[in-house]
């Protein structure tokens, strides 16, 4: 029995040691973030917070709302399903406030290469050209219209 | 400076409502959107895919990705008639500039292949994470929380797809987010946008009228590798055996 005689040590210790676990709670309740669990085992707010960042491809929809001169052009040529980005590049800024920039005329000698240059890697079925041989390397627009490109669709410029 | 008891008790209180504002964070931005009545995932026609690199670029540009490094990427597979099972990949600079042309005498088929985060139901990166920071929204999104990450890229040794990177500035894991910010908004991601061919297409598949539901019922459409089990949510239509 001798062994037990200073028990009173233990209690002290165990003391300490739920004093802790009880600090330990508390500060957890503040430094945990209310959102922490909402959905799981993670911030719940961090889904918010990557919703918020800003966007920079505007999407075609809103280059439709002013652009539908252009949108008639397209509509019946091989370029109806191109989205105006696609070539344009990001838009968003010009989209929010058209006069904030001015988007840059895409050069047609290095753009329609970037898809229609021949490769035979590329599918079949897919129109390519030989830039060289089918036009020395003018720029396409000489003779096509972008937006509907077809020449016997009365595309040319 | 003296504070008497009156003020302390005014005081704190304040300092309550205060704290609570930074733990709540930034209100909900889109609210309109609600998390129960998405499953996000993607859809890419392996066919219609001509190796233009406008997607990369695109990501690129959307989401600020450092060069060198691709939340998505195109590969291009050279598959010889006498070793089917090892293809030849490349992907120079992710596909981001294009590939180098192929004349027609060259032996073999070739296809491209877009990479990106299949955004997996049951995903091995997000089971790593020691602390919480990557997860799976209700929505059907893997997503990292930079605020959380501490960089150990553990996530990064998980993704059996390779998807995941680890930020040179901001030194945590990063992505693809399927473009979270836009698709909350009601638009498609800037991938499907710049995609000219529409061989990317982002997929819902909780809405009813998407028309993946019809595509799926009548088309050979696979994930990567589905041994792993991943419950990867990116189909591939008309993918070929050798792509791995």
């Amino acid at each position: 029995m001798s062994a037990f005689k200073d028990v009173g040590h233990l209690f002290r210790f165990a003391g300490i040691f739920v004093a802790l676990f009880v600090i330990f709670l508390i500060v957890r309740v503040y430094v945990v973030p209310k959102s922490f669990g909402e959905y799981g085992h993670y911030r719940g707010n961090a889904i918010t917070d990557i919703a918020a960042n800003p966007i920079k491809y505007a999407g075609h929809e809103a280059c439709e709302t002013c652009h539908v001169d252009v949108q008639d052009v397209k509509k019946n040529g091989k370029h109806a399903h191109v989205n105006c980005e696609a070539c344009h590049g990001p838009l968003a800024r010009h989209a929010d406030d058209p006069s904030s920039m001015t988007p840059v005329k895409p050069d047609t000698a290095t753009l329609c290469v970037r898809c229609h240059a021949a490769s035979a890697a590329r599918p079949k079925t897919f129109p390519q050209v030989n830039a060289e041989e089918h036009s020395t390397g003018l720029p396409c627009q000489t003779c096509h219209q972008p937006h509907n490109p077809a020449i016997a669709a009365g595309g040319t410029k | 400076m003296k504070i008497t008891r009156r003020q302390m008790l005014i005081l704190l209180p304040a300092a309550a409502v205060a704290w609570e504002h930074v733990l709540a964070g930034t209100p909900e931005s889109s609210p309109n959107y609600k998390l129960s009545d998405h499953w996000w995932s993607m859809l890419i026609d392996v066919p219609k895919c001509i190796g233009c690199g406008n997607c990369v670029r695109a990501c690129q540009a959307e989401n600020d990705v450092p060069d060198g490094y691709f939340r998505t990427w195109v590969e291009r597979y050279h598959v010889s008639d006498e070793n089917m099972t090892n293809p030849v990949v490349i992907s120079p600079n992710g596909g981001k500039d294009g590939f180098p042309p192929v004349a027609k005498e060259d032996e073999g088929k070739y296809f491209f292949v877009p990479k990106l985060c299949n955004h997996c139901a049951d995903s091995p990166c997000t089971q790593v994470c020691p602390v919480g920071a990557t997860f799976v929204t209700p929505d059907g999104v893997v997503l990292v929380d930079p605020k959380y990450c501490l960089g150990c890229a553990y996530c990064v040794q998980a993704c059996p797809y390779g998807c995941r990177y680890i930020h040179p500035q901001k030194e945590v894991a990063d992505k693809c987010t399927l473009c979270y910010h836009r698709i909350t908004k009601g638009l498609t991601t800037a991938c499907c946008e710049a995609c000219p061919t529409g061989a990317r297409q982002l997929v819902d598949l909780k809405n009813p009228n998407d028309p993946i539901h019809e595509f799926l019922r009548t088309h050979a459409v696979q994930v990567l590798k589905p041994q792993m089990a991943t419950g990867a949510k990116v189909f591939y239509n008309e993918l070929d055996g050798s792509v791995r």
